[in-house]
């Protein structure tokens, strides 16, 4: 059974149409990348998926379970994280509690009010594991909105990781670092653990190409291509898509 | 467990250890019983307020939710409390106390859910409308309420059947301080535990909050319901204080000077509140001794002013002092963690 | 029945031409202006003196209420309310409560606070009898003056060069101020004009709302919950809004006594829970 499966998927708002059957599988343990050229509807994608946007037609299945209907906190719960393509963090918290954050939600003492932040020694545990797996250490007591982009992106990753997801969807998670410190991330994504399933969004097309076992294209919307690797890198649309070379809606 | 962890843990509980400064704030708060014996009415009003107020620092200083209605909760508790003592219903002032912070927590609740959808005016706007709403259902029904004249012949049994309310108010004093106490460690306790942690991600990017797994609008729910109980808790503490409960409780002067309250004393760390408290008494004896009448137009100015100085500024300076402050009561008392090696450098608040 | 309906309308009418100012300041800049109703009050006060101390006609102390109001209106926002526009809310609603109560207490001192009653002339005083309604003639003056502003304000908004610039502002200010619009100055009228017609609301509106300096904390609620239910992104929203809050609160007043200052409050209420951004407005929120 495949992990995540969306059927027929829309998205209208108003008169547009932001996807129209969008019609994913994704397999346990896929490196699955999904790109498209700008405003074809990636990022809209994802959060149908993740539940920031409530589909106008469609079905989403994590795991065989119909999650269309779930709050995106539920789809958390049940093993869906994702980053953001422009950074969404805590400004004022460090990492350290970013993390601490994601970890305490999902043992479920995020709700305990009677006692202390870092009482619970599996929490903190788990923190520095997560911590020292995105070298994130020498940085865990600053405040978030001073970091250096690479490490705020690195963070980005490191919380959405922290959820423990059996699915991640990464919305470009590249984009906007810099050439110094991309080998860090890249790294890093390369270093997730084979178990869990990856959904990115890129427009780099070496990351896409190293990474990916299973490429779809979207464009304004619709899914174009859907295969692996060398097929869509050989697909004439595809190359024509990107290059513009027809005249398309 | 790998050092790492060990640390991170001690550091994580260390932050919530009372500092020398909070516990030296305390003992002189307890101590200005002794030593002000003639000011007990006044520092019980600054008392009370200073709870008001550190029910609104806990919804606009760490869940950022913008509220003018907290007087709804005071007042309901007020009259609640009034009633209760007036008619005998529960003789204890403390049982009725705990009562009435029951009820304005459930008028939170119920009203929680109107606050949690839309914008920052809409917010404003529900929060104002059941305050004024309150204060409507009071004049009307004026035969229970006692109307604008307030409500008449009140009286409070001795707490514990022991502790008589005195014309000086020293009784009022110690009981609202020690309530006051008890409800801050109680909101301290709050603030550093996980559930804190999540309001605070809530109020910094409530979309990334949910993306963590935080069930965003039950926590917001909890939280104005637990404030509500505060501001409730402060109302009745007015009522048994003073054996009067008006309309006043309910108006917008009420929560609006609270929010000046706060904007003085800053939010988000607590004791904005009780600092504000202070500072708002203070100005309000000294402008009440120059011109009596016309408060209102200096307390605008007040407000004007801070506002166009910039509440960064003032907060800014207050966090610099704040920080100046604690370095300073660190060095003093040095803690255990300090004394480790420690491979990353600590950064307080 | 029809008469309560007469007075329901014209009432909301009023609301209506004392809130649009209001609810273009929060669509245009995102600004909340608690302050409104003060300006509401000083067009109230201004017609007073006019009218009753140096007998100034009725008719001639309205629109230079509406002037005097615009000019202040105009002042303020130059020299204080610029400030303020990036602050966050909280930041906003303080700065305009300050305000109020500024207003509040100076007219309570230069103008003592007992009501004040503008001198209506002769021919505005009593009522006509059609068809068994019994229409207040004042009340009619301003149903026609309400409903002709209100025509005139959706021909400026939709036929003029200046309400395309208003529009184009209110919907993105980057974008149009990447147009070439000078926001700032389109602003800036926008509110000089607003609170002018506020104030000018305030004038006609001291017979009935009754005008002390406790007007602008009285009444700033109703002309928030126009906004909040009308929503800001056009001017049918705030006017469809006033008229179903008019006729509400004057039926509700009437037909249930005991209640009937719920009403408004309740009509709030349920549509605030059922349509967070207002009954008309667009989806995205601001």
């Amino acid at each position: 059974m495949p992990i995540l499966e969306t059927i027929g998927l829309e998205k209208r708002f108003g008169g547009i149409v932001a996807a129209q059957n969008v019609s994913l599988t994704i397999e346990k343990g896929a490196r699955h990348a999904l790109i498209g050229p700008n405003g074809a509807g990636k990022t809209t994608v994802i959060n149908l998926l993740t539940g920031v946007l409530k589909p106008t037609a469609g079905t989403i299945m994590l795991d065989g379970r119909d999650i269309t209907a779930l709050d995106p906190h539920q789809r958390v719960r049940l093993g869906m994280a994702r980053t953001f393509q422009i950074n969404q963090l805590f400004p004022d918290l460090t990492p350290l509690e970013h993390i601490g954050l994601a970890v305490s939600e999902r043992l479920g003492s995020g709700g305990d009010w009677w006692r202390l932040v870092g009482s619970k020694s599996a929490v903190t545990g788990e923190i520095v594991e997560i911590v020292e797996r995105f070298r994130l250490a020498d940085v865990m007591h600053e405040r978030t909105a001073i970091l250096p982009y690479g490490k705020q992106r690195l963070l980005e990753i490191a919380v959405a990781f922290a959820c423990r997801p059996h699915v991640l969807l990464l919305d470009e998670p590249a984009a906007g670092v810099p050439e110094a410190e991309r080998h860090d991330l890249l790294a890093t994504i390369a270093a997730l653990p084979a178990e869990v399933t990856v959904l990115l969004i890129e427009h780099d097309m070496d990351l896409v190409f190293s990474f990916a076992d299973r490429i779809s294209v979207l464009v304004n919307g619709s899914l174009f291509v859907d295969g692996a690797p060398e097929e869509v890198a050989r697909d004439p649309r595809v190359k024509a898509v990107y290059l513009g070379e027809e005249a398309d809606a | 467990m790998r050092p790492l962890a060990d640390e991170v843990s001690a550091y994580l509980k260390g932050r919530a250890r009372w500092s020398p400064l909070e516990i030296a704030f305390w003992i002189f708060a307890f101590a200005t019983i002794w030593l002000f014996p003639a000011k007990h009415l006044i520092l019980t009003e600054t008392a009370i307020l200073a709870l008001f107020a550190l029910s609104l620092d806990l919804i606009l200083g760490y869940a950022g939710i913008l509220s003018l209605g907290q007087a709804a909760f005071f007042g309901l508790a007020g009259y609640f409390a009034g009633l209760v003592a007036k008619y005998g219903f529960v003789e204890e002032p403390v049982v009725a106390l705990v009562l009435a912070g029951v009820a304005a927590a459930a008028l939170g609740f119920i009203t929680s859910f109107l606050v949690l959808r839309g914008s920052d005016l809409t917010r404003l706007m529900v929060t104002l409308g059941v305050s004024l709403m309150l204060g409507e259902l009071a004049n009307r029904y004026s035969n229970i309420t006692g109307g604008a004249d307030g409500l008449q012949g009140v009286t409070i049994e001795p707490i514990f059947g022991r502790f008589r309310f005195d014309m000086y108010g020293h009784t009022g004093y110690i009981y609202s301080l020690i309530v006051l106490f008890v409800c801050f460690v109680i909101a301290r306790r709050i603030v550093y535990s996980p559930f804190g942690l999540s309001l605070r991600g809530v109020k910094g990017n409530s979309l990334r909050a949910s993306a963590v797994g935080v069930p965003v609008k039950w926590r917001l729910v909890a939280i104005y319901t637990v404030s509500a109980f505060f501001a409730g808790i402060a109302g009745a503490l007015l009522t048994q204080t003073t054996a009067f409960c008006s309309l006043d409780v309910l108006s917008l002067d009420r929560s609006a000077d609270l929010l000046l309250v706060l904007i003085l004393g800053g939010t988000g760390y607590l004791y904005g509140g009780l600092i504000g408290a202070v500072i708002y008494k203070f100005l309000q004896d000294w402008i009440a001794t120059l011109t009596p009448q016309y408060w209102q137009f200096w307390i605008g100015l007040v407000l004007v002013v801070i506002v166009l100085i910039g509440r960064d500024r003032i907060g800014g300076g207050n966090v610099a002092l704040r920080t100046y402050i604690a370095r300073l009561g660190a060095r003093l008392m040095p803690r255990r963690t300090d004394r480790r090696e420690a491979p990353c450098r600590f950064s307080k608040q | 029945m029809l008469t309560i309906l007469f007075d329901g309308i014209a009432y909301g009418m009023l609301l209506f031409v004392l809130a649009c100012g209001l609810s273009v300041t929060l669509g245009l800049m995102n600004f909340i202006n608690l302050a409104h109703g003060a300006f509401a009050m000083a067009g109230g006060y201004c017609t007073v003196i006019l009218v009753n101390r140096f007998g100034v006609p009725f008719a001639l102390g309205l629109p230079i209420a509406f002037l005097v109001t615009a000019l202040i209106g105009g002042l303020f926002e130059r020299t204080l309310y610029v400030h303020v526009y990036a602050r966050p809310h909280l930041d906003q609603v303080l700065f305009t409560i300050g305000l109020v109560f500024m207003a509040v207490a100076a007219t309570d001192y230069t103008m003592g606070s007992s009501q004040q009653f503008v001198q209506i002339p002769q021919a505005l005083q009593g009522q006509y009898n059609v068809f068994g309604i019994g229409m207040g003639k004042y009340r009619l003056l301003i149903i026609v003056v309400c409903g002709l502003l209100t025509v005139l304000l959706q021909l400026l908004i939709t036929k003029t060069r200046f309400g395309s610039r208003l529009r184009a502002a209110v919907d993105d200010q980057r974008v149009a101020r990447g147009l070439g619009i000078n926001v700032g100055a389109v602003f800036g009228i926008t509110f000089a004009f607003g609170s002018g017609l506020a104030g000018l609301g305030g004038a006609l509106g001291a017979e009935i709302l009754g005008l002390d300096p406790t007007f602008p904390l009285k009444y700033m609620i109703y002309f928030l919950i126009v906004v909040t239910v009308g929503g800001t992104s056009s001017i049918t929203g705030p006017f469809l809004a006033s008229l179903l809050l008019g006729i509400g609160d004057v039926a509700g007043k009437y037909y249930v006594p005991n209640l009937g200052a719920f009403v408004i409050y309740t009509i709030m209420i349920v549509v605030l829970l059922w349509r967070p951004q207002g009954l008309f407005a667009r989806s995205t929120a601001r």
